[in-house]
């Protein structure tokens, strides 16, 4: 039984002479854990405002919806307050500098919101806008855009209106929507007017109510439900709200601290590869030890208190910064956040980084700790026998199975299922696995092909990477993976932008104008072509609903159980259809084949895209019917087709051939080709001018919103890479200092073989230029793998490789492991050798 | 009376797909209070022998008893309790345990044992050594001569039946080493301690009343004087 008392007191006594050491090991999983506690205490927050400020987010009791007018509810009569809105997306333009975008109109009835406010400049431009007149508020991100003043006008429609306040907040809006679609609020008055409104516009309704207080209004609606559903009306309450964005808010901040996670298992391999170290530099004590006659146990235990210390230091640190680190991620995250978040501790989530921090690193540790229960006594007399290896411990094998459970039950217990949880293991293995494999390739072939013509000081700082106790790999995983993480961000966001820019420079389209009424198509059409800019598609779409799928009904659909039911969504949606007996360049069939109205009797085969059809449990053959402005249309799906979405074209779920739809209502698409930005600009105004419903993008407003949405994104995801940077900062600087005693030692040696201080000074530098070189190459590497990967199965773009960016940061992190060096170093080169082997140095 | 009793005693390593014996059918006895060196040249098997005496290591075949028990037929944490209770050790470089200051250093034999008095009696063992004064001072902080003082009083603290010197002055100058080698022996006889010396020495060798010379892992010679 071992004596616990006495294990304390050699572990207290060992500790005061590693104190800094030991400090060193835990800095390591410092930043990891503060981020961790950080995200956590503001989800924790999050949550708690999103309760709290659940009625601002909905600005209603109760928000009913529909792509077709509401009409009488029955629940009108009940409510205190009501509201309308009619939203859709459209053109405006500001005659000040007859500039034009799309944008989302709002027609707004009544004095919605109820709970909370839009936030003006000026603040009264809210009061302003509803004591009637034909007076807008126009979203800042537009205003700036187009250096709007309060005061100008603006076009709508036909309709012109004079922009009263400049919108800076509207409940439950978040900055990135405002980004994505800017809304131009409008009174609802002067709504038939704009003209906007026609046939194939994706008009929303919306009807917002407000109950008295203390009304349950889940129970109020309970006996609607059903015929809402019916009806395709959607209804939305506070607490549905406050789930939905309690669910996705939940789900972002679970994102993050996987995130944050992988800045801590960095930490984790900086943590077992110092421990690594001390481990080796204790077996001659631990051999006495064994000699005095202590059970090998007791040594364990010895060491093993020490860490436990540490690591509850290691987290205590890390928790402290991370609670003070939450009060600037409101801030990080404002673009992404609907409501207002307050900052404060969270004692839930300082306990939980604690408890993280602790585990950690004794688990971490242990694995080379372990290493001490088999030193032989024997050492004492040959120290040679001391290092063991460990590679058929079985109690080694159990921790390596301990820290891949820990893997996964940490991310299951973020992500909340299995398989996720499985595939973030796996990632987690392969990234590391990829680092360490990418290290050892790159080191074999360093002195595989390296001539040994080289001078001395390069050979010496290549033979330095592999001096006993080196922590080359572990340096090349936690540098390599920080690397990674930021180098595929920065490669992707360019690779996007790259490939929306690019498709200018083809033949490819770069205009798009929709919701063309057919009266329209021939002006439009020659507007176009009198320009001399050739139509690259002209796309007839017609709308239509999805009544039955394989004789299933929605309201037979509804009754199915969950396994075999299709998606209620599919019942819900409009779709929008063109029809053509012939694919386009954006086009392959995968499975089936496209068949021409009356090739197979008088049956109707449509053709799917194939991530929908699979998505939504449909095969080749199934019977649909679709409702066509109230007519039914029997069809079976005939083909499936692969589409690339990524290119300025009109892209179809449904595909229908000739010869069924051409009668039905239908509105028009144009593609174009502008040849410069001048050309786009005046062909916009013109055609906005003439025709207000037609709507048109073109591609350099989606470069711009694109640039505008990917800088957002990329900061947050820059600001949590730099969790993983500074772990892998604090790993290097940490392992520099460790194996500091060492260097000396080396130093003290050529020194004393009359090497000058410069060549020492060379000799270090060039091995911290490897070890960079190394360990960014490694990452830049990994990362180009990444984008690769991503790139060919998410985005659908072709690779291309990103040197420049690749050099900067190469030489980013290069440089920055030099310097470090540099520092760490410096006292050792300019001391006299004596100074150091007296021990005074 | 025996202390310790050595029985066909051989260890062989394997070295790749070669076998290389280092010790070969080794028979000896050593009775209490017996001074006995071993001697022999560099690579005869001398300190793989001491090691396989005080229970460091175990024999591949033979028997080894120390003190009435037989260490091939303990694991290595029984073995490591009959090292805290019967044995002593002296290395050439000191082994003092680092990060312990000089009196921490004696009082972990004594601690083991839970004695209560570990730490007046590590300082009544560093005042016999001359370094009661240096209690505090760590290992790094203390010269050679003084650092294996300090190692013969923690050797002496467990008051060991039997103490193992492995070439206790090899890494000290001539006079140091004079001082270090009278101060083994004074203790030892004032104890009763059985002292085993592993030395190639001679001089040092021939001041114990038995030498058993060794060469290519045998025994060539068991003298007494």
């Amino acid at each position: 039984m071992p004596d616990f008392n006495w294990i304390l007191k050699m572990a207290m006594r060992d500790f005061r002479k590693n104190l800094s050491r030991l400090l060193l090991f835990v800095s390591s999983i410092v930043v990891g854990i503060a981020a961790l506690v950080a995200i956590s205490s503001f989800g924790e927050n999050l949550v708690k405002d999103i309760d709290n400020q659940a009625k601002e987010l909905l600005g209603a009791d109760l928000v009913l919806e529909n792509n077709k007018p509401l009409g009488d509810q029955a629940l009108d009569s009940v409510a205190i307050q009501l509201a309308s809105e009619v939203n859709f997306a459209s053109m405006v333009a500001f005659p000040k500098t007859d500039a034009s975008r799309l944008t989302q109109v709002r027609a707004l009835e009544g004095d919605f919101p109820f709970y909370g406010k839009l936030e003006t400049i000026p603040s009264e431009g809210d009061a302003d806008f509803r004591s009637g007149g034909k007076k807008a508020l126009v979203e800042k991100t537009l205003m700036a855009q187009f250096d709007a003043q309060v005061g100008d006008s603006i076009k709508v429609g036909s309709v012109m209106f004079r922009i009263v306040g400049e919108l800076q907040k509207v409940p439950g809006q978040t900055g990135i929507t405002a980004t994505v679609a800017p809304a131009v609020y409008i009174p609802m008055a002067y709504l038939e007017e704009t003209g906007l409104v026609q046939y194939g516009s994706r008009v929303e309704y919306n009807r917002y109510l407000q109950f008295a207080s203390g009304t349950n209004v889940e129970e109020l609606i309970k006996p609607f439900e059903d015929q809402w559903e019916m009806d395709r009306v959607d209804a939305d309450t506070v607490e549905d709200r406050k789930r939905s964005t309690g669910r996705s808010f939940g789900n972002l901040s679970n994102f993050l601290s996987l995130v944050a996670f992988i800045a801590l298992l960095l930490g984790c391999v900086g943590v077992a590869s110092a421990v690594n170290v001390f481990v080796k530099e204790k077996l001659a004590s631990v051999a006495v030890l064994r000699c005095l006659g202590v059970a090998s146990l007791d040594v364990l235990l010895i060491y093993l208190v020490e860490i436990v210390v540490m690591g509850l230091f290691g987290a205590l640190i890390g928790s402290i910064l991370g609670t003070l680190l939450q009060f600037i991620l409101p801030a990080v995250f404002a673009d992404f956040l609907p409501v207002e978040v307050t900052v404060g501790i969270s004692w839930v989530s300082v306990g939980f980084g604690m408890i993280t921090g602790l585990f950690v690193s004794v688990l971490f540790a242990l694995l080379p700790l372990l290493k001490v229960r088999n030193v032989s006594p024997m050492a004492t007399l040959r120290p040679e026998t001391a290092d063991s290896t460990l590679l058929k411990d079985p109690a080694r094998w159990a921790v390596m199975v301990g820290i891949l459970l820990f893997i996964f039950g940490f991310s299951y217990f973020l992500l909340k299922q299995v398989t996720w949880a499985l595939g973030f293991t796996g990632f987690v293995l392969v990234a590391f696995g990829a680092l360490w494999g990418v290290g050892k390739l790159i080191m074999w072939a360093v002195r595989k092909f390296l001539p040994i013509s080289l001078s001395y000081p390069w050979r010496q700082a290549l033979a330095n990477l592999y001096r006993p106790n080196n922590q080359t790999i572990s340096l090349i995983a936690t540098i390599g993976l920080g690397t990674a993480m930021i180098s595929t961000l920065f490669f992707l966001q360019n690779q996007l932008l790259e490939e929306a820019k690019f498709a200018d420079k083809e033949d490819q389209p770069n205009m798009l104008m929709f919701d063309i009424q057919t009266p329209q198509l021939a002006d439009v059409k020659s507007k176009v072509v009198d320009r001399k800019m050739r139509i690259i598609q002209e796309v007839p779409i017609v709308t239509m609903q999805l009544n039955e799928i394989n004789g299933i009904d929605k309201k037979e659909n509804e009754e199915l159980p969950d396994e075999e039911n299709y998606s209620r969504w599919l019942y819900n949606r409009e779709f929008r259809v063109t029809y053509r007996d012939t694919l386009i360049k954006s086009e392959t069939l995968t499975s089936g084949e496209l068949i021409p109205l009356g090739a197979r009797g008088d049956s109707i085969f449509v053709s799917l895209e194939k991530g929908f059809g699979e998505g939504n449990k449909m095969k080749l053959g199934d019977e649909l019917i679709f409702n066509v402005q109230g007519r039914p249309i029997k069809t079976y799906i005939g083909s499936f087709r692969d589409v690339k979405f990524n290119q300025v074209s009109t892209n179809f779920l449904v595909l229908f051939p000739e010869g069924v739809l051409e009668q039905a209502p239908k509105f028009h698409v144009i593609i174009t080709k502008t040849q410069n930005d001048r050309q786009a600009a005046d062909v916009q105004s013109e055609i906005v001018r003439e025709f207000p419903n037609i709507s048109i993008i073109n591609l350099g407003t989606i470069v711009e919103t694109l640039e505008d949405i990917l800088g957002k994104i990329s900061f947050v995801i820059q600001f949590m890479a730099f969790f993983s940077i500074a772990t892998g900062i604090l790993v290097l600087i940490s392992s520099l200092i460790i194996s500091k005693y060492q260097r000396m030692r080396e130093s003290i040696l050529l020194r004393t073989l009359g090497a000058s201080s410069g060549i020492v000074r060379v000799i270090n530098t060039l091995e911290y230029f490897f070890l960079g070189s190394l360990a960014s190459l490694s990452g830049i590497l990994l990362s180009f793998m990444a984008t690769f990967l991503l790139g060919e199965f998410v985005f659908e773009m072709n690779f291309s490789l990103v040197w420049k960016e690749g050099l900067i940061i190469y030489l980013a992190i290069t440089g920055l492991t030099i310097v470090l060096g540099w520092l760490n170093g410096r006292r050792i080169i300019n001391q006299p050798p004596m100074e150091i082997l007296r021990g005074n140095g | 009376m025996s202390i310790l009793s050595i029985q066909n005693l051989s260890k062989t390593y394997q070295s790749g797909s070669r076998k290389l014996t280092v010790l070969e059918n080794v028979n000896f006895e050593i009775q209490a209070g017996e001074t006995i060196s071993i001697v022999g040249p560099s690579g005869s098997g001398k300190t793989t022998l001491l090691g396989l005496c005080a229970g460091l290591d175990s024999g591949s075949t033979g028997s080894v008893v120390l003190n009435g028990q037989a260490l091939e037929k303990l694991n290595e944490d029984q073995r490591a309790a009959v090292r805290n209770k019967d044995v002593g050790f002296i290395f050439q470089n000191f082994q003092l345990l680092p990060t312990l200051t000089a009196l921490e250093n004696v009082m972990v034999p004594l601690e083991l044992k839970k004695r209560k008095d570990a730490k007046e009696k590590a300082l009544e063992l560093l005042e016999k050594v001359g370094l009661k004064d240096r209690a505090t001072h760590y290992p790094t902080q203390l010269s050679g001569g003084e650092q294996q003082r300090v190692s013969i009083a923690r050797a002496f603290a467990n008051e060991p039946k039997i103490l193992f010197a492995d070439e206790p002055t090899g890494n000290l100058d001539t006079e140091t080493g004079e001082m270090i080698e009278k101060l083994i022996f004074d203790l030892n006889t004032e104890k009763g301690t059985t002292l085993v010396l592993v030395t190639h020495d001679l001089e040092l060798a021939a001041k114990t009343r038995r030498i058993i010379h060794i060469k290519g892992g045998k025994i060539q010679e068991d003298a007494h004087a």
